[in-house]
């Protein structure tokens, strides 16, 4: 396959730069500064080192047995993002951006979020860096996810609540796209995931990359083959991009990437962009984009909030339209019951993204034969969804979303 | 001729600047939207935006938004702001209409199509704010075949690319008159002026200013410097805050009036 993207940041046809102009010069700058430090040994080695040393990587790559044996079918491995710092993939990129920020001579930071786990992310990242930091949440995330709202608060972030249109993770994306055009000449926007406009998609591909050259080694050293299936589950699709591009290559590796069903696919309510998307540009790029036949952008629904977004990344569309990669929806029910099976079997409770890539795997892995081995990307830990998830099995009214 | 360089061609010749009202169309439907830009003409506008309500309004202030949200509560779409123009020249509008929209609801209508409609419903300019340079090119092609302008933005933060942005606008070039989204301020960016007088540099065409802009003080004050200045925000709340009145069919020329009395000030 090209190297993707090309300098316009384009994936083919997906990706490019569709911002107001005020904020053309911001994003040109960044890709400079990125070309510039992403080849310096220097940048290389801090961001290295606290990948290292604070979030704790490398994360390990499990041998899932007993859910192997319950499934009856393919080896299953589970890729333990969970372990991370903060609980989740998310700091890879934070990290590597938070840094980029400090070398680029910027001092404050913003960043938008929707479960918390990214702004959680990007608060300590501050925190740690000594920068300003401002989380913009939509209202009733804010609300869903208090204890994460409580938590930026702590490492010293303000969490701005957005109130504009859903009052959800895409208008917290408008919100502080909106705000850093207006404070664009002092401050870094770290996005979350492999959206937006270039260089965003590849720069926070390039960040957590670490995901899949990790597992690459690991699998090898453990099974001495490449696995037959990379799982992951994909809203934006930064731990799916994470894990997949450094097997894109590998024609004999098959890249599953689940996105959330919510109720069904057959109902208006699910963020289901790839099996119901079609062409679109949205939040600065062209990818799938959940939408009316006029182009107006559909609110999107999941159980899990951080797949709760009607846009995904424009790698991720190339990879749909080359085939390279393949794209299935997975409902809310199915997660959850993936969820309460990977916490029994193996003690791990995972968050309600990475349990639709277990629910997509218990699909998968009693179809195979034994000698098939499968990895998940286990994105991240299930305690911030602890509260939600209680409310949906006890069966409450005040469900979350 | 492009009606609109005709405009600015016969403003020039008066020593006067151009009045750009920007109004959201189908806020808060769409006959009164004809209603309005009638009475807008009335109280003295030289040609008008039709803004295209869009989910996801990046570029626009809490203003803007609402009025979109208001407006895409009943459905309106990208096809029924485009006939506004014609019904609102067929109701005696006779001004060059200049459609605002952002890049995906002229996508998904297919850029072939969108042209046709534009053309044949008598759109004279097309302001696209999440199209910059390095996106438009097609765009662009299509446009100046059809003899539709495509008319750029340029921001204080566009430094160098001022030059390679004029260079290729038509019909006139919209400065932003600071950084942030469109909406009522008190301040302006701080090289406003020395931004002003780049673009005037490098533009052959007419340059107008807008973002922020709601009062005749501030007309006046851009007056001197730019061929044309864009009133968005300040005119859409005006028919926000006159919504009651228009909702009411005996009060509904009052809600108008409304409108009107605060054009006529700001060109006064």
């Amino acid at each position: 396959m090209n190297q993707v993207p090309d300098q316009q940041g384009r994936f083919g046809k997906f990706g490019g730069r569709y911002v107001p102009e005020t904020l053309m010069n911001a994003l040109l700058e960044l890709e400079e500064a990125y070309q510039h430090y992403s080849k310096d040994p220097d940048f290389i080695r801090e961001v290295r080192y606290l990948l290292n040393k604070y979030s704790g990587r490398p994360t390990s790559l499990y041998y899932a047995e007993r859910l192997t044996k319950h499934l009856g079918g393919a080896k299953i491995y589970l890729k333990r993002e969970d372990l991370n710092h903060t609980g989740a993939h998310k700091i890879n990129n934070t990290i590597g951006q938070g840094v980029l920020a400090k070398r680029m001579g910027k001092t404050k930071i913003i960043a938008e979020t929707g479960a918390g786990q990214h702004g959680v992310a990007s608060a300590t990242v501050a925190a740690l860096l000594g920068m300003e930091c401002k989380v913009f949440m939509g209202e009733e995330d804010t609300k869903r996810q208090q204890l994460n709202v409580f938590r930026m608060n702590l490492l010293g972030a303000e969490v701005v609540p957005v109130t504009s249109g859903t009052r959800t993770l895409k208008d917290a994306c408008n919100e502080t796209l909106r705000y850093w055009v207006s404070h664009v000449e002092d401050t870094y926007y770290i996005l979350g995931s492999v959206t937006g406009p270039h260089p965003y998609p590849m720069m926070v591909r390039d960040f957590q990359r670490v995901i899949g050259d990790e597992t690459r080694e690991q699998i090898v050293e453990a099974e001495g083959k490449l696995p037959d299936y990379v799982v992951a589950a994909v809203g934006g699709g930064s731990n799916a991009i994470g894990i997949f591009y450094p097997f894109v290559g590998d024609e004999s590796v098959r890249l599953l990437g689940v996105e959330a069903a919510g109720r069904g696919v057959e109902t208006l309510e699910h963020a289901a962009t790839m099996t119901k998307g079609k062409h679109g540009v949205f939040q600065g790029s062209l990818s799938y984009v959940l939408q009316d036949e006029y182009g107006q952008v559909q609110p999107a629904h999941s159980i899990s909030a951080g797949l709760d977004y009607p846009g995904i990344g424009p790698e991720h569309a190339y990879l749909k339209d080359t085939g390279r990669a393949e794209y299935v929806p997975i409902t809310d029910a199915e997660a959850l019951e993936a969820l309460q099976l990977l916490s029994r079997t193996e003690g791990i409770i995972p968050a309600l993204e990475s349990a639709h890539a277990v629910a997509q795997t218990m699909k998968l892995a009693p179809t195979l034969d034994s000698d098939k081995v499968i990895v998940i990307s286990l994105s991240g830990r299930g305690d911030k969804d602890v509260e939600s998830i209680m409310h949906y099995l006890g069966g409450e009214p005040g469900e979350s979303h | 001729m492009n009606r609109i360089d005709q405009v600015f061609e016969e403003l020039r010749a008066s020593g006067s600047t151009a009045l750009i009202p920007f109004i959201t169309m189908g806020d808060p439907d769409i006959r009164t939207s004809v209603d309005i830009i009638k009475t807008l003409v009335q109280a003295g506008a030289d040609m008008i935006e039709l803004g295209v309500p869009y989910s996801d309004p990046l570029a626009d202030g809490p203003v803007i938004q609402r009025a979109s949200e208001r407006a895409l509560r009943h459905r309106i779409s990208i096809v029924d702001c485009i006939q506004v123009a014609e019904d609102a020249r067929n109701a005696g509008a006779d001004v060059p209409f200049i459609l605002f929209t952002y890049y995906n609801p002229v996508l998904q209508l297919g850029l072939e199509r969108f042209f046709e409609l534009i053309t044949s419903k008598g759109i004279s300019g097309l302001i696209i704010p999440d199209l910059p340079i390095e996106e438009d090119e097609e765009m662009r092609g299509l446009a100046e075949q059809a003899g539709i302008h495509l008319i750029p933005l340029v921001a204080p933060t566009s430094h160098d690319r001022v030059k390679r942005i004029a260079a290729k606008a038509r019909g006139f070039v919209y400065c932003v008159s600071s950084l942030g989204v469109t909406g009522v301020r008190s301040d302006f960016h701080a090289g406003i002026d020395e931004f002003l007088q780049s673009v005037r540099e490098a533009a052959s065409v007419p340059i107008a200013v807008g973002f922020g802009i709601s009062s005749r003080e501030q007309v006046e004050r851009f007056a001197e410097q730019a061929d044309g200045v864009i009133v968005g925000s300040a005119i859409v709340r005006k028919i926000e805050e006159a919504l009651p009145l228009l909702a009411e069919p005996d009060r509904r020329e009052e809600g108008l009036q409304y409108i009107h009395d605060y054009v006529r000030d700001l060109k006064a």
